[in-house]
């Protein structure tokens, strides 16, 4: 018996329960109801309407990914740093929420939001007027980084931690103040780190319903919200495929740009 | 070269992977405790070789005889032979002892004669006391005895050494060259060593397989092998040498460096283009005036025992080893007595190391 | 100085963090249903949780189909590692490539393509047990969950494996083999013991995937609910303060959990 032969098993439960479903996503995007060849789910995709709501998603993950990359950086490094890299304990806590159930903690944020949750609440109390907080994309953006931040800090604080603190000696050693030591040094080489906090934090947050809909109220869609919708919905599977693909596409080719933006800083890297 | 009543005879053995050849048709036959090495540079072949005998790859074309039974269609754990692997490959997860019992376990010995066999061996590489250690907080010398005790415990007919004093110190190196010696003569087994460090393969063999580019370039005897290279590679891989084209005028004399030399070589034909070298330890310095040639010394390094001076002869630098020291630029002769001038035929174009 | 700002920057986003969280803990104790008072002490919405069958019928499943996926994911995936590790270069990287498919396919996308494959395969199997007389209507439910979770977990178990196996010193099994140790054998007593720190690895990642999973339950289940489907539909629905005391016991396990594996690998660290 060969070593190589322990991978299939693997193999073949791959290619029914990776390889085949997503052939079946292709399959269903080029047919209609019928099973005939069309490419008109791929036509009815550019309709003002989609392109909407497309554009809803990207901007909402970007901005998503931006304030998440604000805020988790400093983090990550002020963790990594000497001050605090004794205290294992402080790193627990600020991640110990990445291991809750993400609509655990979404529905942690309605209850503050809400109409009659707790910050209207207390507002009221003191004596000032209720304000709209729920149902609007403020409140996705917010519930989207409340609930993504954590995966933002951990790759950069790995890569941060990784790092040889020798190599920030040596830049030191050749006269390098703490700004270009950070610049030139510890900040091109925790890109990685950068890189897939970007990726865990976008991926999730372009192709997220849950979130929209608990804390949008329904009243606009984002990229997920239609794809789920069309699938358990309107059973329309050969535009829900459709989308699916298109979904897909986006964030492979995202990844992809991604990982060429590290290699070239990298210097060609190892990816 | 296969000779009937050897231990092990490898006939025709061929192996590439993918494009590149790794063995190109070797012959090669090793007796009953015989004391033989693998020697050559990284990539010549001879661990791919190592590894036929052992059973972990299978040549593409070839027979490997083991008293006289072809054993290439038996797999590497029902073979008589033993491994010591080049970084160890020690099992972290198990301690000293259970590492040395590993083979023994398998073999289902009882447990009173597992626990005096490892005893004997612990005492055989001056172990003793170090049964209940895990095998990471053993500094790499004492790894190295651990993994030649495991290999050892099963009394293999022979044990397959592969580099396994690369990752030790010098002076730890040469205690162990002599230990591994004289292990050997003592329990009377085979010994197949793999090493590309010439001074170790000089030191402890009985034959010496000088290897390159998947070819044995020379067995024989590790004096043989110094004395007598049958080519350039083998001369320059083996020690230093002065190597230098010339010409075989007629038996017993040899042109190179401009001058005419008297050697004791013969049956090259004449006016034949030959490889020439000689030793820096056979390059004699004398009076300018004396010599056979004259040159002008170029360098002079220190070396421990001896100085190695580089001295400048037309366009070729020879270098020179001696006791006595000639300063930078002073102007020497070199004497060559003819026995210690090696002709030999021009290697292919192939070959530039 | 510097320290002091850096910890105020991180207890503020440590306030970000876990406001929410402690609002809702405090909620689940609070006799009253309206978030607007505190109407006193009680553990009246534990006992409403405790007694909630559709909850409690949840959580059972949720950690029967974690425990199974876990444990199926990891043989698959050990396996798989050890086979691929054996291959060629080659084919080697293909598998490897193909197994970076499903950790970079969006969690919505898997979720409705292994949707499609059941149904499609629940379509053929109806047809032809019709046509022997035997009519057999399959639903989506444990049983298709559990297969979802396996697929999603392998890849990981794979990728924890793996760099175990490259570190893992390459003669280790022929080492085996050369004492006398028959091929099988050699892998279970030499290569598992050596893996085994990246097989626990998998095993806890798959765990943790499976019982966070929403998504690709929430597609691939229809006949039954996970504890993420029950939270989600209940936060559709409204506030329960039951769901408090559900966070508050979760977020609780996770901490001791933490707690539990930050102790461990410190005394590990030590000795």
């Amino acid at each position: 018996m060969k070593r190589s032969w322990f991978a299939m098993p693997y193999i073949a439960w791959m290619a029914m329960f990776t390889i085949a479903p997503l052939l079946l996503v292709v399959f269903f995007a080029f047919t209609n109801a019928d099973g005939q060849f069309t490419l008109i789910n791929l036509r009815n995709f550019f309709d003002p309407t989609y392109l909407s709501i497309l554009w809803r998603s990207l901007y909402l993950a970007f901005f998503c990914t931006i304030i998440c990359l604000l805020i988790g950086y400093p983090a990550a490094f002020f963790l990594a740093s000497k001050d605090f890299a004794k205290n294992q304990a402080l790193f627990v806590l600020i991640l110990l929420p990445m291991w809750m159930n993400f609509l655990l903690r979404t529905y942690a944020m309605m209850s503050l939001l809400e109409d009659r949750g707790i910050i209207n609440n207390m507002l009221v109390s003191l004596g000032f007027e209720r304000l709209e907080l729920i149902g609007n994309e403020g409140a996705v953006l917010l519930g989207m980084v409340y609930n993504f931040v954590p995966f933002m800090i951990l790759p950069i604080y790995t890569a941060l931690k990784k790092m040889d603190t020798r190599v920030i000696e040596a830049a030191e050693d050749l006269g390098a103040n703490p700004f270009n030591v950070f610049r030139r040094v510890v900040f091109p080489l925790s890109i990685p780190g950068i890189v897939s906090g970007i990726t865990m934090v976008f991926m999730p947050a372009v192709t997220t319903f849950a979130i929209s809909r608990l804390l949008g109220s329904g009243n606009f869609w984002l990229f997920g919200d239609i794809i789920e919708r069309k699938f358990l919905e309107s059973n329309d599977w050969n535009f829900g495929s459709a989308l699916s693909l298109i979904m897909m596409l986006l964030i492979i080719a995202s990844i992809g740009l991604l990982n060429k933006a590290d290699a070239k800083q990298e210097g060609g890297g190892a990816w | 070269m296969s000779r009937e009543n050897a231990l092990i005879n490898l006939i025709g053995i061929h192996k590439s992977f993918d494009e590149t050849k790794a063995l190109d048709g070797i012959d090669l036959f090793i007796d009953k405790r015989e004391f033989i090495t693998l020697l050559g540079p990284s990539g010549c072949g001879k661990t791919t070789l190592l590894r036929i005998i052992g059973g972990f790859e299978s040549p593409d074309e070839g027979q490997l005889l083991f008293e006289g039974k072809d054993i290439l269609d038996v797999p590497p754990f029902k073979r008589p032979l033993n491994t010591v692997f080049q970084k160890y490959a020690l099992f972290t997860h198990l301690n000293v002892y259970d590492n040395i019992a590993f083979g023994l376990k398998l073999k289902k010995l009882p447990k009173a004669e597992i626990e005096t066999r490892i005893k004997r061996m612990l005492q055989l590489v001056k172990m003793t006391g170090y049964e209940k250690r895990m095998v990471d907080q053993l500094s790499g010398g004492q790894q190295q005895r651990i993994a030649i005790a495991r290999a050892l415990v099963n009394q293999p007919e022979v044990l397959l050494l592969d580099e396994p004093l690369g990752a030790l110190d010098l002076k730890l190196r040469r205690e162990m060259q002599l230990e591994l010696k004289q292990m050997q003569q003592h329990l009377g087994i085979t010994f197949v060593y793999v090493t590309h460090d010439q001074e170790e393969a000089l030191t402890m063999s009985d034959t010496v397989v000088v290897m390159n580019e998947g070819r044995i370039q020379q067995i024989g005897t590790p004096k043989r092998i110094y004395d007598e290279p049958e080519n350039a590679f083998v001369a320059n891989f083996i020690g230093e040498s002065n190597i230098l084209s010339g010409t075989m005028i007629q038996d017993e004399l040899v042109s190179f460096a401009g001058g005419e030399f008297e050697c004791v070589d013969s049956g090259f034909g004449e006016m034949q283009p030959v490889d020439v070298v000689i030793r820096p330890e056979d390059v004699m310095l004398v009076g300018e005036d004396v010599g056979q040639l004259t040159g002008e010394v170029t360098s002079v390094l220190f070396k421990g025992v001896h100085y190695e001076m580089m001295v400048q002869v037309g366009d070729y630098s020879w270098k020179v080893h001696s006791t006595t020291m000639q300063p930078a630029g002073s102007k020497v002769g070199i004497t060559i007595v003819p026995f210690n001038i090696h002709i030999m035929h021009k290697e292919e174009s192939s070959h530039e190391a | 100085m510097r320290k002091f700002l850096r910890g105020g920057y991180l207890g503020l986003l440590l306030t970000f963090l876990y406001a929410p969280i402690v609002v809702m803990i405090v909620l689940s104790f609070n006799a009253s249903k309206s978030r607007a008072k505190w109407g006193g002490f009680s553990l009246q919405w534990y006992q409403k949780l405790f007694t909630d069958t559709a909850i409690l019928d949840a959580l059972w499943l949720t950690l029967r189909v974690a425990l199974i996926a876990t444990v199926v994911a990891t043989i698959l995936g050990t396996l798989a590692a050890i086979g691929i590790h054996a291959m060629k270069k080659k084919r080697a990287n293909v598998l490897m490539s193909v197994s970076y498919l499903p950790m970079t396919t969006p969690d919505i996308v898997t979720g409705v393509s292994l949707m499609l494959m059941f149904v499609f395969v629940f379509g053929l199997v109806y047809r032809v047990s019709v046509a022997i007389g035997h009519p057999v209507q399959l639903s989506l439910g444990f049983g298709t969950m559990l297969m979802a979770h396996i697929a999603f977990d392998t890849p990981y178990v794979l990728f924890s494996v793996m760099p175990k196996l490259k570190q893992m010193n390459v003669n280790l099994y022929e080492a085996a083999l050369d004492l006398g140790c028959p091929p099988l054998k050699a892998v279970r007593k030499v290569i598992l013991p050596e893996i085994m720190p990246g097989v626990v690895t998998g095993a806890l990642l798959s765990f943790t995937m499976s019982l966070d999973d929403f998504v690709i339950s929430y597609f691939t289940s229809t006949t039954d609910n996970n504890l993420s489907m029950i939270i989600y539909s209940a936060a559709r629905r409204g506030i329960d303060p039951s769901i408090y005391a559900l966070s508050t016991l979760m977020f609780l396990a996770v901490l001791v959990l933490l707690i539990i594996i930050n102790k461990r690998s410190a005394l590990e660290n030590v000795s």
